[in-house]
């Protein structure tokens, strides 16, 4: 029993991860009906930035929970201006085209961020520095949960908590759904719809690029295709959870985290990359719409 | 008679070819040209999905994989042992080899066809982009699947294929695709496929069964990924599931949009052209990956209907004669 706990408080926290990245594709999904692609590549990026961000703060030699606060904050800053860029030189272009057009295009945006970041970072490992040194706190008798897994969980909690605030309760936020209902519709009542979809990029890549750091704090090794197997299965989560849904992406990241960790645990390691795709297939034969979406019908 | 004509110089052709190129073709470029063959197939055979039909796969590497390891498999199982005993009752190596070579190929070809059909029937009831996804799950759900299984070599291999695919099976096999995709696109059927690429909802309105084109297109594209996969593993006679990546998927994709969706001689041209083009900058072959990306954006966003469009070269009128309803 103990050690189901203690692989349930493993999996909502690494599923928590896939949560933060999948809330970005399911917002772009919602508002432009495109599969990012490269999203999973701004969750490299930002562990990349956080990276070169504490070496700037020089936070390996002098570790403080203020300057991992502040290493956060400027990849999910740097990060979201890289979202802007990439929607407004690839993305912008091709709106107007046949979505398969968007669909490679983003593709394209994928392979180059990786090799890119092969070119500019170099393709081996890089050691992030440990910015809070790893201490356990036992929950009970043999489950235990490590101070990284615990900042994971409440950083992704505050930061899904205020998208969610964000987007019921504010202007912009209210934009966003009206976006996500009708583009026409929603630039009619006077909503710049260029603005919207640029700014949910930002929005997005900045979630996707705190995932990416939160994840270096634990395991501290990142390479430029580190985002390729994360970033797929986040964009199954956002389906499993039902695409266009912000709490289903949750949720949906939940439940991928944690029948991850379950068959790591229980059958073997080495299957853990095809759960999420077993998954997947299930969904779709059982649910195409998702567990929280609805089923649309089309219209003519 | 006239109908028999093509074919039948065709097979004189590869024939002769066959016999002679290795004679004054180095070894290296001789490999390439094999490579130019089983890209061909696998460019035309994604053109029937990804082209025709307007649905968008991205998993053809797990399919290619699938017919790998299927035909490798029976080969070094059945195959060999039934090939040599066709040669102890005096048939002569290359009929006795041809044969098993043929079973082996038909058999790979056959399992990623019920791959496909196993994984095109849930995703292609849907619209829009599932099956990209379901693909792209199927060809990592097929890659951690072979890399477990040792009885397949797991993540170290499979050695000892014989290598009994030459440029006459590789060509033999493109020139099928080739055939077939023609024929087909100017046949009822693939006109159905187009109108499915051009509108659907007016296509199933006009009474074509959408979901069963739409299936029978993408098992076919499956079949003959798998056929070139088994190609590809008689031919190096060693297989490695590293090859078969999301990487080898979009390589093969790139050759279908580079050459223009819908068009048959477009994808033939661009594999050629993407074939040649790694070997031609070894050089500078770290940029390659990246040059490959921005050549993807930088088309799609100045030209999407790819180079071709969905025209066809032919020699009466260059760029003259128009397939299908125009987007």
């Amino acid at each position: 029993m103990s050690t189901f706990l203690q692989q349930l408080v493993n999996g909502v926290t690494w599923g928590s991860v896939y949560a933060l990245i999948a809330l970005g594709y399911t917002m772009v999904y919602g508002i432009l009906r495109l599969i990012n692609f490269a999203h999973g590549d701004i969750y490299m990026l930002g562990a990349f930035i956080g990276l070169y961000a504490s070496r700037w703060f020089n936070a390996a030699k002098d570790p403080s929970p203020v300057k991992a606060l502040l290493v956060l904050l400027t990849s999910m800053l740097l990060s979201a201006l890289i979202g802007m860029i990439i929607e407004r030189l690839a993305y912008k272009p091709v709106r107007k085209s046949p979505r398969l057009s968007a669909l490679i295009t983003a593709i394209g945006v994928s392979l180059l961020l990786e090799n890119g970041g092969a070119l500019v970072f170099g393709e081996d490992q890089k050691f992030f520095p440990q910015l809070i040194p790893q201490k356990t706190i036992a929950l009970m008798a043999g489950v235990s949960i490590s101070n990284q897994q615990l900042i994971v969980l409440v950083v992704s909690i505050v930061l899904m908590f205020g998208l969610r605030m964000f987007v019921l309760h504010t202007r912009t936020g209210k934009a966003m759904q009206a976006v996500s209902h009708s583009h026409m519709a929603a630039s009619l009542m006077g909503i710049s719809v260029d603005r919207i979809i640029t700014f949910t990029f930002m929005i997005g890549s900045s979630l996707a690029a705190a995932a990416g750091v939160l994840v270096a704090l634990q395991s501290p090794k990142i390479e430029p295709y580190m985002g390729i197997m994360p970033g797929l299965k986040a964009f199954v989560a956002a389906v499993l959870g039902g695409i266009g849904n912000i709490p289903g992406a949750v949720v949906g990241g939940l439940v991928m985290g944690i029948a991850e960790v379950m068959v790591t645990g229980y059958l073997s390691p080495t299957y853990r990359d095809a759960i999420a795709f077993v998954l997947l297939i299930v969904i779709l034969l059982v649910r195409p719409a998702g567990i929280f979406g609805k089923a649309v019908t089309e219209k003519v | 008679m006239k109908r028999f004509l093509a074919p039948a110089i065709t097979l004189v052709a590869l024939l002769a070819l066959n016999q002679s190129l290795p004679r004054f073709l180095n070894p290296y470029y001789f490999q390439v040209l094999i490579l130019v063959g089983i890209n061909i197939t696998l460019a035309v055979s994604l053109n029937l999905v990804n082209g025709f039909t307007g649905q968008f796969s991205i998993g053809h590497a797990g399919f290619m994989a699938a017919g790998a390891y299927g035909s490798a498999m029976f080969t070094m199982t059945f195959g060999q042992k039934i090939a040599a005993a066709m040669i102890a009752a005096h048939l002569p190596p290359v009929v006795a080899q041809g044969a098993m070579l043929l079973a082996s190929l038909l058999l790979g070809g056959g399992l990623a066809a019920i791959f496909g059909y196993l994984v095109g029937l849930p995703s292609l009831r849907l619209r829009g982009d599932y099956l990209a996804i379901v693909t792209l799950g199927f060809g990592e759900i097929i890659r951690v699947i072979i890399l477990n299984v040792d009885a397949v070599g797991g993540a170290r291999g499979l050695p000892g294929i014989p290598q009994w695919a030459n440029f006459f099976w590789v060509f033999l096999v493109a020139a099928i695709v080739i055939g077939l995709a023609v024929n087909l696109a100017n046949s009822t059927h693939g006109r159905a496929l187009f109108a499915i690429r051009d509108d659907e909802i007016a296509a199933e309105a006009l009474g074509v069964d959408t979901t069963a084109y739409k299936v029978t297109a993408f098992v076919l594209g499956s079949f003959f990924a798998g056929v070139a996969g088994g190609l590809f593993a008689h031919y190096l006679s060693y297989l490695n599931p590293s090859t078969f990546t999301f990487l080898k998927s979009i390589e093969v994709i790139a050759m279908v949009v580079l050459g223009g969706m819908g068009s048959i001689t477009g994808s033939v041209l661009a594999a050629i052209v993407l074939t040649l083009l790694p070997e031609a900058l070894r050089a500078v072959k770290d940029y390659r990956m990246v040059l490959y990306a921005l050549m993807l954006i930088i088309l799609m966003i100045t030209r999407p209907q790819g180079l071709m469009g969905t025209r066809e070269l032919s020699w009466a009128l260059f760029g003259g004669r128009r397939r299908g309803g125009s987007k």
